[in-house]
């Protein structure tokens, strides 16, 4: 009786219920997201600038912001950076990476499992510029990696300066790997074992198990881990910054330490919301086809 | 169970990162330099305190705030101890003054300043301007023309203030936008007694820039772990890469940055050349620094208060301000720099006239145009820039006076290096006054940089041509 009462009334107000519920979100992203990118958006027209003439009145400059994007060959250089550190401390670095500790410690002993995760969550607890500073001094000039290879009668190697991408890919590793170790170990923990051990029964190896079994299962997890590094890593500003400020020469500008470059350091603030849609838009293409992907 | 497991591991890898922060903070505690001291401090909250302090002071005291670039020094930096001592001693007791430090890298101060004079609510009320950027911030309309108060101001109009050193202080529209404190030139500081372990003459005065690599290269032969020759070379380092090192080569071969004749900024030629060749000649024979250190915000101060004080650097093309490190209120005391230092012009290229050369720069107070006592500022500047708190600011900066009076003083005088930094003044170059200098100037130290980190001069003159036409326009530059 007292179900048949309560059900249309709850059904009526539907509705109003899930729109009151959302308003908060709502409110919120429409301040702090969609205003901004407007707004962004806006200024990427004009000639907005921090000093000069340009600061004392805002024009519309039309498509030169854009136009001078394509013909700043740093542009090309930064995309390109971008590129190399996203491809290399996302997608190789911490998705393979963070899949191979996920599963070399599936059916391992709760201790190793313990000590193993401990210490690559370390990396992801610490906060990005502690991390950048542990790094830096890390692979500095006197730092530890110098120390250690004198220990063996090698002389010093200024690594932020002959392989800077190389520093900065495997510090977005050592920060950002445990990330995808906890999504992949979930998703390990899911594939069902019965299926496993039937394989194994069949007379399959190891390898065939992970190729056939294994991977199309957490297929899913793969994509969206995908799209979730891909999209941290593109924004990755403050780890760079302080381990090579973008340098040597341009070595290590990526997308966001140009657009700060342009914005603070070149006062051209319109510029740089320029080139932060270019970011933007970035993003947006490579979460559309990890979309498109995951249909499949 | 895996809930209790998991939270066991987020709280061992708390624990195992916040030993970490602990051995990394230790770590750079043995480098005091390079680590920001005291509290930090922005100019947001120092002004907004200070424009809320005014209401809520009993006596009903009028706060004004004093924003200047705290280098990391915080209390013991020259320019807090001068402003508190100038406070304690300001005639208007109705009038609180408050230094609003911007903790900053000297690339960024500039960004800095630009917000904070750009908001009607944080704006300091007396902001101190490198006279680089000062002619673009009143372009803005950021700060407050002085002309009328100026003409009224005896010490002004009466000659103290040497006269040429007021252009660097007029904008382009032709009116005074602040009031000069210091300048200064810049010359090859070097180490005598490095000189004269090595065999080099104590009194050095090299006549072409081969003279100064070939004593460079001798340095390197005998005393190999001493840095032979320090130029700032990065982007970090900001406006000192551009004047202390590429402008003062790039003027030595007789180029200039901007044509005055025909107004038009000069992005190729012999001149940039010969300056980047320098450049790369020193990193390629690793006569200058290891690249990590001078590729860092800090190079200045590694340099000046580390590696030449403590004789692992024997020549330092730089300001003549550094000495005002080394005096006891300095932020890194050595009474022996008189006797061990010398200071030697930058000779030119190939020693043509004028044989030597210097750039001259310099800093000035400036009142905000979104200032909110504008009155109480200005009577503070005239108090605190009159011939004896001059002195005080000059003799503690370590920097050449720009009034005359103070010039003629003996206690001023007598400092070592004053005589003869005021002396590279006569052959000094100027920054050209132009709007777009600063921006062109961020495209000198990228240019400097990626030479000092191995691409060729060429392909960096050509970069900073297509890079400089872009931001001042084709029809404004020239090649030569």
């Amino acid at each position: 009786m007292s179900s048949l009462t309560v059900q249309p009334a709850y059904k009526r107000n539907k509705t109003y219920t899930w729109l009151f519920y959302l308003l908060p979100s709502i409110a919120i992203m429409l301040v702090f997201f969609i205003y901004p990118i407007l707004l962004t958006f806006f200024y990427s027209f004009t000639n907005l600038a921090l000093t000069g003439e340009a600061a004392r009145e805002l024009k519309f400059v039309g498509f030169d912001n854009y136009t001078r994007m394509f013909e700043d060959s740093t542009v090309t250089v930064s995309i390109w950076n971008t590129l190399v550190f996203l491809i290399g401390s996302a997608v190789i670095g911490q998705q393979v990476l963070g899949f191979l500790i996920a599963l070399l410690m599936k059916h391992k002993r709760r201790f190793f499992r313990r000590v193993i995760g401990t210490v690559v969550l370390a990396g992801w607890v610490t906060p990005e510029i502690v991390c950048a500073l542990c790094l830096y001094s890390f692979f500095s000039d006197s730092g530890t990696l110098n120390s250690i290879i004198g220990a063996f009668g090698i002389s010093p190697i200024a690594w932020l300066f002959t392989v800077p991408m190389l520093t900065i890919i495997l510090a977005n590793i050592w920060h950002g790997t445990a990330f995808s170790m906890l999504v992949f170990q979930a998703a390990l923990d899911d594939v069902p074992s019965d299926i496993e051990e039937a394989a194994v029964v069949d007379g399959a190896s190891r390898w065939q198990i992970l190729i056939r079994i294994t991977l199309p299962y957490i297929k899913q997890t793969i994509t969206t881990n995908m799209m979730l590094v891909t999209l941290q890593t593109l924004g990755v500003f403050g780890l760079i910054y302080a381990m090579t400020g973008g340098g040597p020469g341009t070595k290590t500008t990526t997308l966001p330490i140009f657009m700060y470059n342009q914005a603070f350091i070149n006062y051209q603030l319109g510029y740089g919301t320029a080139i932060s849609l270019l970011l933007l838009l970035m993003g947006i293409v490579l979460s559309l086809f990890y979309i498109r992907s995951m249909r499949d | 169970m895996t809930i209790g497991k998991r939270r066991l591991g987020l709280i061992a890898a708390s624990v195992l990162s916040i030993s970490l922060v602990i051995g990394c903070s230790n770590g750079n505690n043995g480098n005091s330099s390079s680590s920001p001291t005291s509290e930090p401090s922005d100019s947001a909250s120092a002004s907004a305190s200070g424009t809320t302090g005014s209401g809520g002071d009993p006596a009903e005291k009028t706060t004004i705030t004093i924003t200047y670039r705290d280098d990391g020094t915080g209390e013991n930096g020259s320019m807090y101890k001068w402003i508190t001592e100038m406070a304690a001693d300001f005639p208007n007791k109705n009038v609180e003054v408050k230094p609003a430090p911007i903790q900053a890298s000297e690339g960024d101060y500039f960004a800095k300043v630009a917000l904070a004079l750009k908001s009607a609510d944080n704006a300091p009320d007396i902001v101190t301007e490198d006279t680089f950027i000062l002619n673009s911030d009143a372009s803005a309309g950021f700060l407050t023309p002085l002309d009328d108060r100026l003409a009224i101001w005896p010490d002004w109009t009466n000659g103290s203030f040497i006269e040429a050193l007021k252009k660097g202080v007029t904008a382009s529209d032709g009116k005074v936008y602040g009031v000069p404190y210091n300048t200064d030139s810049r010359g090859l500081w070097y180490n005598k007694e490095i000189f004269k372990r090595v065999g080099l003459p104590e009194d050095w005065q090299p006549k072409s820039w081969d003279e100064v690599l070939s004593a460079a290269r001798t340095i390197k032969e005998k005393e190999p772990d001493i840095v032979p020759i320090w130029m700032n070379m990065g982007k970090a380092t900001g406006e000192a890469t551009s004047m202390q090192t590429y402008e003062m080569l790039l003027y030595g071969t007789g180029e200039q940055l901007y044509d005055d004749a025909t107004d038009k900024w000069i992005t190729k030629s012999q001149g940039i050349m010969d300056a980047l060749n320098f450049i790369s000649t020193v990193n390629k024979e690793k006569l200058g620094p290891p690249l990590s250190l001078v590729l860092n915000g800090q190079a200045g101060n590694t340099s000046a208060r580390e590696y030449l004080p403590q004789g692992k650097l024997a020549i330092s093309l730089d300001g003549s301000w550094i000495v005002g490190n080394y005096l006891d209120t300095g932020a890194s005391p050595w009474p022996e720099y008189k006797d061990v230092l010398g200071f030697a012009p930058m000779p030119t290229s190939q020693g043509q006239a004028p044989g030597t050369i210097t750039l001259a720069g310099g800093w000035a107070l400036s009142i905000p145009s979104n200032a909110k006592h504008k009155d109480e500022a200005w009577e503070f500047i005239q108090f605190a820039l009159n011939k004896e708190n001059s002195l005080k600011l000059v003799t503690l900066l370590g920097s050449i006076t720009v009034r005359a009076d103070v010039g003629a003083e003996p206690s001023y005088t007598q400092l070592p290096f004053n005589g003869i930094a005021t002396e590279f003044l006569q052959n000094a170059e100027f920054r050209p006054a132009q709007d777009k200098y600063p921006e062109v100037s961020t495209q000198i130290q990228t240019m400097v940089e990626s030479v000092a980190s191995g691409t060729s001069p060429e392909d960096a003159m050509n970069k900073y041509a297509s890079d400089v036409a872009r931001i001042v326009g084709e029809e404004n530059i020239a090649e030569r």
